[in-house]
Parts: structure tokens; C-alpha cells; sequence
């Protein structure tokens, strides 16, 4: 579904994105981990379109993303740091998004009900915490069936019992056959989420593997285990 | 495009600048046509209030709207829309709020107490002021992230149109007083789009016999159609120019 070759991003002097190439593929569920700063975001930005790579190309279905817009239709994004206009309300953000993507098929608002937000619609932007805004921004993302879900450290700064809620609607979209692309340190929530790994370093592209392959090579079942073996075979 | 539109005028409605700007402008009108004895004489003291005020309200307010909507263009630009749309909807609400803000506050009064062609030259130039330094703002908060500087190359802008333009042109003519640049000052005079304004306006008053030479040479241009018409284009390009170029800019920009 997405397939991204030699992409490259330069910010300043610093190499971002050095000539990543990866293919994403429907039922797949992608954990992007890496050390702070080694491109994940980067390049999550770089399939939205947010940022324009230097060179390479991003193919969402087969057709070139450049300057194309309508293929965003097809994806749920979940920023890493959710930023809404201060002075409009929960309930004024969720309309606009509505009319915006204006989508005739039925929305899917279990997470808006799991997280209990009908009852905070009155509130504004600026008054909530971030738990909150990450609660809204997880809503939206899910809010229109899309087939592709980009989630930016989703369980960041969530509750465990939303953190646990938002897993299991993950699990859910996956099982229907929808790609979720996942970035997040904490490996120990991702166990049961993801089929493959992508490890990026310094804005390149170390391994990619499959969780099974991944476990094989390291004999570890834990997926923190395992990484943490490849990062020091990587080291030695 | 229009549902943009529609959230960005609700929002600048929310933020009471633009009514306090309209009520001044509204006030500044009103206290003028009403201490001036002849009408004209209203009109000109009107004149250096919007000279002066119209390009500084509207630069700097849409610098700082701009800016402020940071969340609102990212929450956006992730979503299935063209950046174009975003961008010129953006500039569609501002400008028009803007306008309108003019309209209310110098264009009803001047109908009010000047409803001839001068009162309706200076509401059309007015407006078209406004909507050229929502446009220049604009250009300005695309090339630079930082806010404060943002702010700051809006006021130098803002700076060099108003006051360091004509300092410049003063120069100039003194410098080379032996030498005929009143053809030359014609085509100057369309790289600031105040200048361009102030003389469309002051050739439809009287005051402009007082210009000398120079200001015969520019009756003898901007009098005609072709002259009026030029410079109307001049001004237009002032809009277009800065637009085209912020929408390129912003088309590729990182967010």
C-alpha cells in the first residue's frame, strides 16, 4: 500500500531521513522504533505529506504522493503531540473535522464513547491536559474508518486503563484487515500489537523484520529483549 | 475551500481586534467629516489617518493571526486537502474580514458625507490596501518560523512602506535634481502600493495643483486612462505577486 524508495530529508546539516526505503502492506501492523531523533517522525510526516523529502519517492497505492491530497483521505493520523486551535471546544474541534472530511459512510465513534468524551464536549482546547488531547487526537484518527492509521506515540502520556482501550481498538482495526503504522518506546506494549519491526538509527533504516523472523534470530520471546540483543550484537 | 473559509472568519470574529479596528476606524471617520467645515478638506485629514493606520492594522494583525493558527494549518495539513485551499482560504478569510472592517468603519461614513468619485476612489483604495498587506503578511510569516521575528520583519515592512520608501524617493530627487525624473518618478512610485495610493487619490482633490511640476507630469499620467488603469493593475499585482509566491512557499514548506 505504501511503498517509500530512497527517501531522503535534510534539515540544516542535519540528515533526517537517509535514503529509507521500506513497503507497507494491508494486515500489517508496523512498530517504528528508534533512539529520539532518528527519523521516525521524519518520515511518519513524510508519507502525511507534512514534510516534502529532498529526493525519493513515497507511493501511497501505487500513485506518486506528491502534491496529491486525496490519498490522505485514506489515512488516520494520530500526532505525537496532539495541537488543536485553543479557542474552540472539544465538540466544535470534533464537527470541523467532521465537515471537513465529510464522509457519507458511518463513523466509527466507539473511542470517542470509550474514553467517555461526549461529557467534555463544552470544554476548550486550551484548558485540557494532554492526556486529553491525546484521547481526542486517538478519536479523530479512528473517526473515519480509514484504512491506513498512523499513530505517532499513541499510548503517550495516556492512563492505563485509556492505554489498554486504545490497544485493544488497534487490535481490532488490525484484525479488519487495515494497516496501522505504530511509533513508541515502550516496547513491552507493542508485544502483542505488531507483525514487523522497522529500526531506524540517525535517520537510516537498520533492519526491518518480522516479529517471528525478529524472535528466531534472537530466541527471545519479549520483543524489549530481543531488540535489546540486536542492539548489542549491532554494537559488538 | 469554503468550509475553511467559513471556520478562519468565525474565528477572526471571535477575537475582538477586527471590531475595535472597525470602531476606530468608524470613530477617526466621524470626528473628522465633523470638525472639517468642507468636505474635501475631511476627506484629505481621513486620507493620512488610513495611510497610515490601514497597512499597520492589517500587517501586523494578520502576521499574528497567521502565526496563531499554526495548530489550526497542521491539524489541516494532515488532513485529505489540498494546501493551496488551506493556504488562499487562509488569506480569502483574512482579507475579507478585513475588507469588510474597512468598508464599515471609512466607507459608510464617506458615503454618508462624500458620495461623489473622490469618496469612492479612496473607499476602492483603502480596501485594496488592506487586502495587499494581508497578502505581503502573509509572505512574510511563510519565510520565517520564528514568531517574534515574523512580527518583526511585518513592522520593518510595514516601516519601509510607510516612511523609509519616501525617504528613499527624497533622496534620490535631490541627488539628481539637474536631471528630469519626473517620467521616472511615475514608474517608482508604483514600487510602494501607499505611494501608488495616496496619488490616485490626492490627483482627484484640488491640493494637487500644489504639487508643482512634478505633479503636473503625474496629472498628465494618472489623469488619463491609461495611466488609472496601469496603476490600478499596479496595485492588483501588489496582491497577486505576494499571494503567488507565499502559496509556492507554502507548498513546499515542513510542517
Amino acid at each position: 500500500m505504501i511503498i517509500a524508495t530512497n527517501v531522503n530529508k535534510q534539515f540544516g546539516k542535519l540528515k533526517v531521513l537517509d535514503n529509507v526505503s521500506t513497503t507497507c502492506e494491508k494486515g500489517e501492523c508496523i512498530a517504528l522504533i528508534g533512539p529520539n531523533g532518528c527519523g521516525k517522525t521524519t518520515l511518519i510526516k513524510s508519507i502525511l505529506g507534512m514534510v516534502v523529502p529532498d529526493s525519493g519517492v513515497i507511493k501511497f497505492n501505487e500513485k506518486d504522493i506528491k502534491n496529491q491530497w486525496e490519498y490522505r483521505d485514506e489515512i488516520g493520523y494520530m500526532p505525537q503531540i496532539g495541537r488543536y486551535p485553543d479557542n474552540m471546544t472539544i465538540g466544535q474541534v470534533l464537527e470541523m473535522m467532521k465537515d471537513i472530511r465529510n464522509k457519507k459512510t458511518a463513523l466509527d465513534d466507539d473511542l470517542i464513547r470509550a474514553f467517555s468524551l461526549p461529557k467534555l464536549l463544552d470544554k476548550r482546547m486550551r484548558t485540557l491536559s494532554g492526556g486529553t488531547r491525546q484521547k481526542i487526537s486517538a478519536a479523530i484518527a479512528f473517526l473515519f474508518n480509514p484504512t491506513v492509521l498512523i499513530l505517532d506515540e499513541p499510548t503517550a502520556g495516556l492512563d492505563p486503563v485509556s492505554s489498554e482501550l486504545l490497544k485493544e481498538k488497534i487490535i481490532t482495526e488490525k484484525e479488519n484487515g487495515k494497516l496501522v503504522l505504530i511509533t513508541s518506546h515502550v516496547l513491552s506494549e507493542l508485544d502483542d500489537l505488531v507483525t514487523r519491526i522497522i529500526y531506524m538509527q540517525d535517520g537510516k533504516l537498520l533492519f526491518q523484520k518480522s516479529i517471528e523472523e525478529l524472535r528466531a534470530d534472537t530466541g527471545e520471546v519479549k520483543l524489549s529483549r530481543a531488540i535489546a540483543r540486536v542492539m548489542t550484537n549491532e554494537g559488538a | 475551500m469554503k468550509k475553511i473559509i467559513k471556520y478562519v472568519i468565525f474565528d477572526i470574529l471571535r477575537n475582538r481586534i477586527v471590531l475595535v479596528y472597525t470602531l476606530f476606524l468608524l470613530a477617526s471617520s466621524f470626528t473628522v467629516f465633523s470638525l472639517e467645515d468642507s468636505g474635501s478638506k475631511g476627506l484629505l485629514s481621513l486620507l493620512s489617518i488610513i495611510l497610515i493606520v490601514v497597512p499597520l492594522v492589517n500587517i501586523i494583525f494578520s502576521t499574528i493571526y497567521v502565526y496563531n493558527s499554526a495548530e489550526f494549518v497542521e491539524l489541516l495539513v494532515s488532513q485529505p486537502l489540498k494546501r493551496k485551499a488551506i493556504w488562499l482560504s487562509l488569506f480569502s478569510g483574512l482579507a475579507s474580514s478585513l475588507a469588510i472592517a474597512f468598508f464599515i468603519g471609512v466607507g459608510i461614513p464617506v458615503l454618508i458625507y462624500q458620495a461623489n468619485i473622490i469618496g469612492f476612489t479612496m473607499i476602492a483604495v483603502g480596501i485594496t490596501l488592506s487586502i495587499i498587506f494581508v497578502a505581503i503578511a502573509m509572505l512574510a510569516t511563510v519565510r520565517t518560523r520564528d514568531k517574534a521575528k515574523g512580527i518583526g520583519v511585518a513592522i520593518m515592512l510595514w516601516l519601509y512602506f510607510s516612511l523609509l520608501f519616501d525617504g528613499f524617493v527624497l533622496f534620490l530627487l535631490f541627488q539628481f535634481a539637474d536631471y528630469p525624473l519626473d517620467k521616472l518618478m511615475i514608474g517608482v512610485t508604483a514600487l510602494n502600493p501607499i505611494d501608488l495610493g495616496r496619488i490616485l487619490i490626492l490627483l482627484q482633490l484640488e491640493v494637487s495643483a500644489m504639487m508643482g511640476y512634478t505633479g503636473a507630469v503625474f496629472k498628465d499620467f494618472f489623469g488619463t486612462a491609461i495611466g488609472l488603469a496601469s496603476s490600478a493593475g499596479a496595485l492588483l499585482l501588489w496582491i497577486a505577486l505576494p499571494l503567488w509566491f507565499s502559496t509556492k512557499l507554502f507548498n513546499s514548506k515542513d510542517l
